[in-house]
């Protein structure tokens, strides 16, 4: 363990020690999330890998549950580092938030071994408590979404808690509110019916309003939070921004549910609202690009702690590319009607959750261990900066490449599966066989071996950072 | 300070309370929208049929009006040659949905266009004329599904797993995906060519035009 003793400031209280335990929980899924895309992935271009053993679709779900579950303990743990230092006072609660780490961690991890061992159950209720729910994100069974719940609802009492206790921010505020909506709309993926219609149409209050409004909002406060550390920016002007993205996000993201009930028995009247207000909601991405930019234009770009700021900025661009420019080019129903569904979804999904969520995390990750390794130096010049140099500029390369290459297979399979050839069995491998199309596969595999280095370099740097590093961190004023 | 006064809409306040007001807003009119959103997407309404329409035939045509393919319910053809009451029909389609749920088809295909992109869209998958015609339909759904690593039906080599699914589990994913082909989802996907369902030349010859003729499934 890192001298936790060596510069004045770096003292850990007990929501942050308990942060590293997520972080560290994070990062291991983040690990998994990779090798199971990997496999995936090579089954696209190798169909009788792993076949009958480790199916696609088994693959798939553990790419997406570990990107799910890490994303989420990484904002937990991000919650819990800042909460005592934004509220003024210990965390509230802190012994039951330790058990209810490890009852999740465990839970996790029992889901995750169903999903690997038992795969696929017989078609009845059984199966849906126990091994699978089958809806995509969200397949943990049912035993394990009441204990999501359960979990949440702890960590949820910890922060109010803390929070009315001590300092009440508008940090704090939005935070509590966003957390009570992020909550409150799991319950809508929690109930089973025949209608195919309706499944999807609840589904999507979970996925879209959580990536789409409540997740923004919550990367919103860690941002607004992560600048004050990072830069010293002041606190007046982090949350009045805050609370422009909170409107805009919100008058956007809300009613821009709608771009996802153009195709599922759900009534035209969506392609007017959806499309409408889902063209709008690129505005927050680009005041928070603004913003950020701004901040660190403003301060010189004298920061605390140059791999967090990068991510930061990282932050900043991805999601306006990623959810923003990419969700905008395929949002409108007059184009969405050829590229639902196809490789250009994935383009868009890839970009967004890691421009978007991935990037958070990582700089909130950089901000913990500056402490955890003793409040050192992370500014010019560190000590090994070629690492997390190198690991930033890999991962970037990857995903960029990765998302490209879909979204040239994606162009290829909305004109010739979608718009010749009508969306049928065999107009799907019409396009599944065309050359431009396994040329964006093989290209999506080799910028996913990039992003795997990347990782590896991460996870490396992450493990080292500051531990050869004797100088203390830069002070910042009004920080 | 001063400056607050001058700057009205820079300030924190101001921003608290549009932030308020227009997250209520939105939210009260999604509302609003989704009590008639899902009183329109119940099973038994004009978009999204009662589960017995599993008894008549259904097909996909192109509406003058609308401008795009909408599916149109037929003359009697129940399933598997056995007309179901409500009940019965409801049972069928929900134990056909449930697997489908307990063995994440939507992990690989897309169902209305939404899940995974690794295996073809089953929105339309009843009227695919891959299976031939629509006498021997059914049973060779059944067959697919029980049994979908058997024959080789594209060229890339990609094929569905064996996901132990039972004859009585078969035929209601069957049940499933007839009845979800009823569904009006506003033309998706587009320029869809059915499976031929005309009725025997003698029959067809006072029926209306039937939808065109399928293309032969390019096996192989
Ligand atoms: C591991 C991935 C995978 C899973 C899981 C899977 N399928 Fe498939 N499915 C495929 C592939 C690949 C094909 C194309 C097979 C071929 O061309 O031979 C296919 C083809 C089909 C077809 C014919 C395509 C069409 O357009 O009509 C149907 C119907 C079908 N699957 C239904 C299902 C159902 C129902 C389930 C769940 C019970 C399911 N599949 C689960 C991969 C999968
Ligand atoms: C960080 C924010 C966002 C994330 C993480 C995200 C992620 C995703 C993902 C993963 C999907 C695929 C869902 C599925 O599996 O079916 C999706 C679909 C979609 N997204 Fe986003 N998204 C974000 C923001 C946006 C924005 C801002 C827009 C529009 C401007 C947008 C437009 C769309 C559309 C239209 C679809 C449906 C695609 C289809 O029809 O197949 N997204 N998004
Ligand atoms: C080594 C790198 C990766 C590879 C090879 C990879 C591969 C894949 C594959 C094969 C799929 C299935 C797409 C389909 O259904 O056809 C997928 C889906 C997805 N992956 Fe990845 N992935 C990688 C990294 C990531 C990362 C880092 C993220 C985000 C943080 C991510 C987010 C997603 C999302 C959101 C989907 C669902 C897309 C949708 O439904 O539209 N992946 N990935
Ligand atoms: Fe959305």
């Amino acid at each position: 363990m890192a001298d936790t003793s060596r510069f004045p400031g770096s003292t850990m209280n007990g929501g942050q020690k308990l942060a590293m335990k997520y972080f560290t929980v994070a990062i291991a899924l983040f690990g998994a999330q990779i090798l199971f895309g990997m496999l995936a992935g090579l089954q696209y271009l190798y169909p009788d890998f792993l076949f009958g053993v480790l199916d696609f679709s088994i693959n798939r779900m553990l790419h997406l549950n570990a990107m799910v579950v890490w994303l989420l303990f990484g904002f937990i743990g991000s919650v819990y580092w800042m909460l005592e230092d934004e509220s003024g006072v210990p965390v509230v609660g802190l012994g039951l938030a330790n058990l209810i780490f490890w009852i999740f961690t465990l839970a996790v991890v029992a889901v995750v071994l169903v999903f690997l061992l038992v795969q696929v159950g017989a078609g009845d209720m059984k199966s849906i408590w126990l091994i699978t729910e089958g809806r995509e994100y969200i397949e943990a069974p049912r035993w394990a979404d009441i204990g999501i719940v359960v979990c949440v609802l702890a960590f949820f009492y910890n922060v109010v808690a803390t929070f009315t206790k001590g300092r009440f921010t508008n940090i704090a505020g939005v935070l509590i509110v966003d957390l009570v909506a992020l909550a409150g709309l799991y319950l809508a993926g929690m109930f089973y019916t025949p209608n195919i219609s309706m499944d999807q149409h609840w589904w999507w209050w979970v996925i879209h309003l959580w990536v789409e409004a409540t997740w923004e909002v919550l990367v919103g406060c860690l941002m607004a939070y992560g600048l004050i550390k990072t830069m010293g920016v002041r606190r007046q002007i982090v949350e009045t921004w805050l609370y422009i993205e909170v409107a805009l996000m919100f008058g956007s993201g809300i009613l821009g549910l709608g771009h996802h009930y153009f195709w599922i028995g759900t009534p035209e009247y969506w392609f007017t609202i959806g499309g409408f207000f889902s063209a709008l909601e690129p505005i927050p991405l680009v005041a928070m690009v603004v913003h950020a930019v701004f901040d660190a234009g403003h301060h010189k770009m004298k920061s605390v702690n140059h791999p967090a700021l990068a991510w930061i900025i990282a932050q900043a661009f991805g999601n306006f590319f990623g959810a923003g420019v990419w969700g905008f080019m395929h949002t409108l129903p007059q184009i969405n009607l050829y590229t639902h569904g196809t490789q250009w979804t994935a383009s868009h999904g890839h970009l967004a959750f890691f421009g978007a969520y991935a990037t958070m995390v990582i700089a909130f990750l950089y901000i913990a261990l500056q402490k955890w390794r003793g409040n050192v130096w992370m500014g010019g010049n560190l000590e090994g900066a070629w690492k997390w140099k190198w690991a930033i500029f890999l991962l970037h390369v990857g995903m960029i490449g990765m998302v490209m290459a879909m979204l040239i297979s994606g162009y290829e399979q909305s004109q010739i599966e979608r718009a010749i050839e009508g969306s049928s069995w065999m107009g799907y491998f019409a396009a599944q066989g065309h050359p431009w199309f396994i040329q964006g596969m093989y290209w999506r595999s080799i910028c996913g071996a990039v992003f795997a280095a990347g990782f590896v370099l991460l996870a490396w740097d992450l493990l080292t950072i500051g531990k050869k590093e004797a100088r203390p961190a830069l002070a910042l004023q009004g920080a | 300070m001063s400056q607050a006064q001058a700057l009205w809409w820079a300030s924190e306040s101001f921003w608290r309370k549009t932030a308020i007001w227009v997250t209520a807003v939105s939210f009260v009119v999604l509302i609003f929208l989704t009590f008639d959103t899902v009183k329109q997407i119940t099973a038994g309404s004009k978009r999204v049929p009662a589960y017995s329409v599993i008894n008549q035939r259904i097909e996909y045509k192109f509406d003058e009006k609308r401008n795009f393919q909408a599916p149109v319910i037929g003359r009697e053809e129940p399933l598997f040659g056995k007309k179901l009451t409500e009940q019965e029909a409801e049972a069928l389609v929900s134990h056909g949905k449930m697997t489908t749920q307990s063995k994440n088809c939507i992990d690989c295909h897309t169902l209305l266009g939404n899940g995974s992109y690794y295996a073809p869209d089953l929105t339309k998958a009843w009227l695919d004329p891959v299976w031939g015609s629509k006498e021997s339909r059914e049973e060779a759904m059944v067959e697919f599904l029980m049994n979908p690593q058997l024959v080789a039906h594209n060229g890339i080599g990609r094929k569905m797993p064996n996901l132990k699914i039972t004859e009585p589990e078969a035929r209601a994913v069957v049940a499933f995906l007839k009845w979800m082909a009823s569904i009006d989802t506003n033309g998706f996907p587009a320029n869809f060519k059915s499976i031929d369902q005309a009725d025997a030349p003698a029959a067809a010859a006072s029926a209306a035009p039937a939808v065109q003729p399928a293309p032969a499934p390019a096996q192989q």
